[in-house]
Formats: structure tokens, sequence, C-alpha cells
């Protein structure tokens, strides 16, 4: 099954995602945040709470003056490491307690703090990349069903609920889970700590967390000898520290979209943008897959009129995590089946859109979301619609395929319903496994057009933002009808200009391991 | 005069149900008797267990049939609908004119942590929903959709300050209660405030009903499948109810 589309076109939608991102790369390279700052002190291997259960690395980088902090935290740190002579845990201890304070060694000099910060930057590094190597390894001895690799949500609240309802869908035939983040996490400007049993619609992600639900799913990885992926949320106020701790506990993939949070939890762009970028580059590394977040665009407004802003989100998503030093097969972007079923040949324009981000993304993971806004208590329609969009998802050969659940507009799913949900999933995916390779597209049909709408739409879409500037484009509703001021939303105070002896040691690092490796590169995880 | 009613299969009082769930069990045959008598114990007769398989380790899944002796009778249940004054856009827009002779000011907005702003999304933005247009469009309505995860105290205080005259407040998720927990907050603080019998509020959701929301105190509540012209009607025929009867 082949669409035929206009691949200058396709050219000139990516020559406009460069146009439109170019600047705010710039924005980017000037600036960091106080998530970033936290990121740095969690690599170097700060951890733990302090009074009021306040996270260490927060303490640290909310004492630093407005000058301490343009420099970066990893300069008064690392002055701090070399004075003391502490390891960086200890170190953060001490400076929780008051016992020590970063000011009092502003007179040491530069090459003192990075010369002392270097090995815990390496060590750092070599962590992550042995968490990588393990991945490499699991992949080639216990290898996964092929794709569309099958996504379920666990979402009790309590990690050790999470974890039996994470093992069952293993063994019902889950090939990736995601653990649902309790619904106000991303407007928290810290991290929690240590292993949770409370949350609503979710389960805090912790480092702790992540920890006892990896370590459950190697087992069970083990046992039925193919490997259970893990994935999480880097989003919101905490995006890059998220992104910190899914590379030290191994987590294959990570929802992180590079416009997500601005339009839909309200979240300063500018903090986003920065955010995300690091983000990005920390899972470059570590050989994590990222999700974005195309379905949301489809679940807050109409799905057939949204199709172009989809596409555009998605060229923009992929524009971006090239920047970050992100290859194509780490990159899912996103797409959802979410037409209304009323609509007549409405599965002809999911096979459409569909069709057409896996031509346009040959190489990339895509993450296909499944139908939540039509869902009703209706679950026997429901179970029909998920059956459609798990057909639409094998004939398209998407990658990632999140499944969808009877229950969907009722509950968190029970342990029950996701059984149902994979066995729908099997079954379609296997009865219909090599239907798309079968099938000829009707030359001009109604798919075939509906695709070329969507990507001319696309095209007019990403020239109007070029024109506008992406920050003034979003200010301007360009994207779900949502308007963001470029100053306004959650977390802007924590975003600051850097000064010209700014140091963040892991981007530093991170440049240099980029460039040893330039171009496309990293082996496909899936 | 009364009306008994049973479930109907293919007769009339046959009490036919179908259940399905899931045991904490290996699946054996023991595993299905184990359903089957729990079902019985329930209180059902005539107990088929029709399906029963291994769905993970140490889990079961069970499909049943099964009879109830139990009936109701429909004649002596009660449960008000909010929805009894239907009227299209015009006749509301119209309505309004006539008897506030202003425009409504309604606020819309998911309390607490909720994210999902699908129903009051629904019910305000400009296209709403099913083919029923929403509040926006509206000439007689002015309308402020504050969005998600809007705290309790952030509500009131917009209330307050923008003169609103309709609270509407929207809860999906109902983990652990956690949607009546915000309801009877925002219950609660709009009575502290000495706002309460000066707004009309209502409530919204999947899980919201009509009689859940009296009981908690709200005017109205809506739950799946609401329109917006029915929120519309309902908060204009109330506000013009009050502006009569002088508050």
């Amino acid at each position: 099954m082949e669409l035929r589309i206009d691949r200058t076109l396709v050219d000139r939608c990516r020559d406009r995602a460069a146009a439109i991102v170019a600047p705010v790369s710039d924005f980017i390279a000037a600036h960091s945040t106080v998530s970033v700052e936290r990121s740095i002190l969690r690599l170097l291997g700060v951890d733990g709470v302090g009074g009021e259960e306040i996270p260490v690395p927060n303490m640290i980088v909310d004492s630093l003056s407005a000058d301490e902090r343009a420099r970066g935290v990893g300069a008064a740190f690392g002055r701090a490491l070399a004075e003391t002579g502490l390891q960086p845990r200890a170190l953060g201890v001490e400076l929780a307690a008051g016992r020590v304070t970063l000011s009092q060694f502003a007179a040491t000099p530069d090459e003192a703090a990075r010369g002392a910060t270097r090995p815990f930057v390496e060590a750092a590094l070599s962590r992550i990349r042995s968490r990588r190597v393990e991945r490499e390894e699991c992949l080639a001895r216990l290898p996964q069903l092929p794709p569309p690799l099958l996504y379920v949500i666990v979402a009790s609240g309590n990690i050790y609920e999470d974890r039996t309802a994470a093992v069952a869908a293993a063994e019902a035939g889950a090939q990736i889970i995601a653990v649902i983040r309790s619904t106000g996490q991303s407007l928290l400007d810290f991290v929690p700590f240590g292993p949770t049993t409370e949350g609503f619609g979710g389960t805090y992600a912790t480092q702790e967390n992540f920890r006892i639900m990896r370590e459950a799913l190697d087992e069970v990885s083990e046992r039925l000898g193919r490997y259970v992926m893990l994935t999480n949320y880097a989003s919101g106020l905490c995006m890059p520290e998220i992104a910190t701790m899914a590379a030290l506990e191994r987590l294959d993939m990570l929802l992180n979209d590079s416009m997500y949070g601005i339009l839909f939890r309200d979240i300063n762009m500018k903090r986003t943008f920065v955010d995300q970028h690091f983000s990005r580059m920390l899972n470059a590394y570590s050989g994590i897959v990222i999700n974005t977040g195309e379905d949301n665009y489809l679940t807050t407004a109409d799905a057939v009129e949204q199709a172009p802003a989809v596409l555009a989100s998605q060229i923009i998503n992929e524009e971006f995590a090239h920047r970050a030093g992100m290859p194509d097969c780490q990159i899912g972007l996103g797409d959802a089946y979410e037409i209304n079923p009323d609509l007549e040949d409405g599965f002809l324009y999911e096979v459409a859109q569909a069709q057409l981000a896996r031509q346009i993304f040959p190489d990339a993971p895509l993450k296909y979301m499944p139908p939540t806004k039509h869902m009703t208590g209706d679950i026997f329609r429901g179970h029909l619609i998920d059956a459609m969009f798990n057909l639409t998802s094998v004939m398209t050969n998407q990658t990632i395929h999140l499944c969808g659940m009877l229950t969907e507009a009722i509950h968190t799913p029970f342990l029950g319903d996701r059984a149902l949900s994979l066995e729908n999933a099997r079954y379609i995916m296997n009865t219909a496994r090599h239907f798309g390779d079968e099938i000829a597209l009707r030359p001009n049909g109604i798919i075939e057009r509906r695709a070329q709408s969507v990507l001319a739409d696309c095209e007019a879409l990403l020239a109007r933002v070029a024109d506008m500037g992406l920050m003034h484009a979003i200010e301007a509703a360009a994207f779900a009808d949502v308007s963001r001021p470029p100053d306004g939303g959650r977390g802007f105070e924590g975003v600051f200009a850097r000064a010209d002896d700014y140091w963040n040691p892991f981007e530093e690092a991170l440049r240099v391991a980029q460039g040893d490796t330039s171009g496309p590169r990293g082996k496909a995880l899936v | 005069m009364s009306r008994s009613i049973k479930p109907y299969g293919d007769t009339m009082n046959d009490g036919k149900v179908q259940l399905s769930f899931t045991l904490p069990i290996e699946w054996s045959e023991a595993a299905d008797e184990a359903a089957r008598q729990l079902v019985v114990k329930m209180g059902f007769e005539d107990v088929q267990v029709v399906e029963g398989r291994r769905i993970a380790s140490g889990f079961s899944y069970f499909v049943v049939y099964a009879s109830t002796p139990i009936a109701v009778d429909a004649d002596t249940i009660k449960a008000p609908s909010a929805k009894t004054h239907a009227m299209s856009l015009e006749e509301i827009d119209a309505f309004v004119h006539e008897h506030i002779g202003r425009r409504i000011r309604i606020a819309g907005a998911c309390i607490g942590t909720d994210a999902h702003t699908v129903g009051i999304d629904a019910i305000l933005n400009m296209k709403g929903y099913k083919g029923d247009y929403g509040l926006e469009r509206y000439h007689m309505f002015e309308t402020f959709n504050l969005g998600s995860q809007v705290s309790v105290v952030d509500f009131v205080r917009f209330a307050k300050e923008h003169a609103i005259d309709a609270l509407m407040a929207s809860q999906v998720v109902t983990q652990k209660g956690s949607d009546i927990k915000n309801f009877t907050a925002l219950a609660e603080l709009l009575e502290a405030e000495g706002l309460r019998d000066r707004v009309v509020l209502i409530c919204g959701g999947p899980r919201v009903t009509n009689l859940m929301a009296s009981e908690l105190g709200y005017d109205a509540g809506f739950g799946r499948g609401t329109v917006p012209s029915e929120v519309a009607a309902f908060v204009a025929t109330t506000l013009a109810g009050m502006v009569h009867a002088g508050r």
C-alpha cells in the first residue's frame, strides 16, 4: 500500500520546520532553567530530600544568587566539590543541612571547579552508557515480537499495585508498559522522592518507582523470553530531571513533546523549549525513544480539521529532536485514531493520515494512540472502535501501539480490561498481519486525495508559522486553537539568560559524544 | 399502582443478566466453580459460567449468565432530570433577553488536579457537541473557560472578581472519590464566602448524575451525553427564577 504524495512538498515542509525552529534554537542556546540545573546535580549524584520533603537538588538551585545561577550550578557546585573533597551526594546533604554554603567557595578558580567535577560527569555518562548496553543486550537475547508493539498503561496510584498490573499485562501480551503519572505532577516544580502509594489518575514518577518497575519488568522479560519496555513522562516542569532519572534507571521510552506542555498544560513556552532540548540530548545519549503528543490536538478539537496540525507538529518535533542529536530511530512521532465514528468513511481518513505519517517518516518508530474522545460507557461499541483502530495500525505499519481500552471513558483500566484489549489487538494484528502489503490504494481515490490535502494544508500552516515565528504563532493560537503568551504560563520564573561564562558540564560532554558519532546513528531499538 | 420489572433476556421476567469479572486465582475447573459459587452467593439463580480462562499468572477472567430473582417497582423510582426545559439556542437567547435583560456570565473549570477538559470544552466552546453549539455561540451568555487543574480557591476568587452568575465544575477523574471531594469543597467554599445563594452552581462529568449533584448541594448535575443547550436552558431558567425571587 503506497500513497502517491508530492515529495517536493514534503521537502518544503521540512525546510519550513527548519526555519521555524532555528530562531528558537538560538534562544535555547542562550538560556537555561532551574530544572536543567537540577538535572545537572542529579546527574552528578545529588539525591534525597531535606526538610519538608524538599528535594536536595531544588534546595541547592534555589539557594543560588541570580549571578551564580546565570553561570550555572555546575561551576558553584564544582568549587564546593574541589574545596571539600566530598562526594556529590554527601556534599548535597551538607548543603541541604546548611552546614556548607556554595557562596563560601566563590574565590576558588574555575579550573579547579571543572577539574573536580569531571570525574563525576564521566561516572554519570558511563552509568548511562552501561544502561544502554544492558538494553541492547537484553533486546538481542530476548527479542520483542514484531511491531506494532503493544503498549498499555497502568495507573493505580500505588507503585506496588502497578507492578502487579504491569506483570499481568506483560503476560497477556503487552510489550511496553507506561506508568501514567498522577494528574497534578506535570505542574510540580520538583520530583517527589522514594516509592509512592498514593496518586490520582496515576502514580508519581520518582526514581525509586522507576527502579521498582524496571526490576519487575526485567524479571518478567526473562520469564517470557522477550524484553518488556518501560515508559514514563518527560513532560511538565521537571522534563529534564525525568529524562535524567529515566536514563539512570533504564527506561526505554519517554513521552516528550516540544509543544504539548505549552498548549495543554499552560507551561511557559520558553521553559518548555529549553527543557525539551536538554531532555532530548540526554534521551539521545541514553538510547531512549521519545513519544511525541500529537494525539492531544485531536482529543481537544475536531480530528478531521486538525489533521494538518498533527502533521505540522510531527515535522516540528522531528526538527527539534534532530537538533538535540536524536536519530530518526529514536523519534516516536505521535498520532491518534480520534475521528468521530459516526462520520461516513472516517476509517478511510484514518488510514490516509496514518499511512501519510508512515511514508513521510519511514524510519521513525511512530506512536499510534487509540480512540478516547468518542468512547462512551457503551463498552461493546468501544471494543469495536478499538478493533478498527487496531486494523489501521497493522495495515499502516505503526510501530508503537497504545492499546485502546473498552472502558476508556469509565475508569482507569482494570486488570481484565487490559487483557481484553490486548486480546483484541493480538487477534486483529495476527489475522491481518500482511494486509497492508497486499492491497493497492486506488489512484486519486478518497484515501489518496485526503492524504494529499492534509499535506498541502500542513505546508500552508507551516508557512504561516514560519512567517510569524513559532512563539508568536503559538500566541496567535496557530496550534490547537490555544493562545499562550511567550512570557506567560507556569514556570517562566525558572527561565534565565546564561552568563558569558555559563557552564553545563553535561551539555559540553554530550556535545562531544554526539560529535564523535555525527549524523544519524544508533541502532534501531524497535 | 405498581409496575414490577426485572431484566429481560428473551422472556418477560426471566431476569437474565450477563456478568464479567476477574478473579485473583490461577485458572482451573475449580476456578470456574469458584466463579459460579460467587455469583450464586450474590443471589443469582441459574448461574452459567460460559467462559473462564487464564489472563495472567494468578488471574482468571470469567463471563457468566444468570437470572436474578429481584425486581424493582419502576413507578416509585425518582431520578429528577435537570434537562426539563428543552429550548433552542434562539429560544434561550430570547428567554434570557426577556427575563434577565442582560448577558449571563458563566464560568467553567476542571477543578482540583483533573486535566481532562473534554466536558467543559464540549459545553463552552463555540463548536459545541453533537451538532449543538457551545455557549460561546450564544449572544446572551458571556463565557469564561478557565481550563484544567483550577483550584477551588482560584475558581471561587474568579467568580467573585468577575461577578459570575453561574459556575460549572467538571470532573472526569473519579479515582478514590477525588471528584466528590472536589465538588464538595467547591460547594462548601461558596457557602463560606456567602456566594452560594447568589449563583447557579452546576457540575458535570461522565459519572455525574443530577441526583448526586443535588445531594452535594448543587443546583444540577449533567452526565454523559449532555449537549450545551440543555445546560444553557437550565442556567437561564434557574437564574430567571432567582432574579424573579429577588436574589
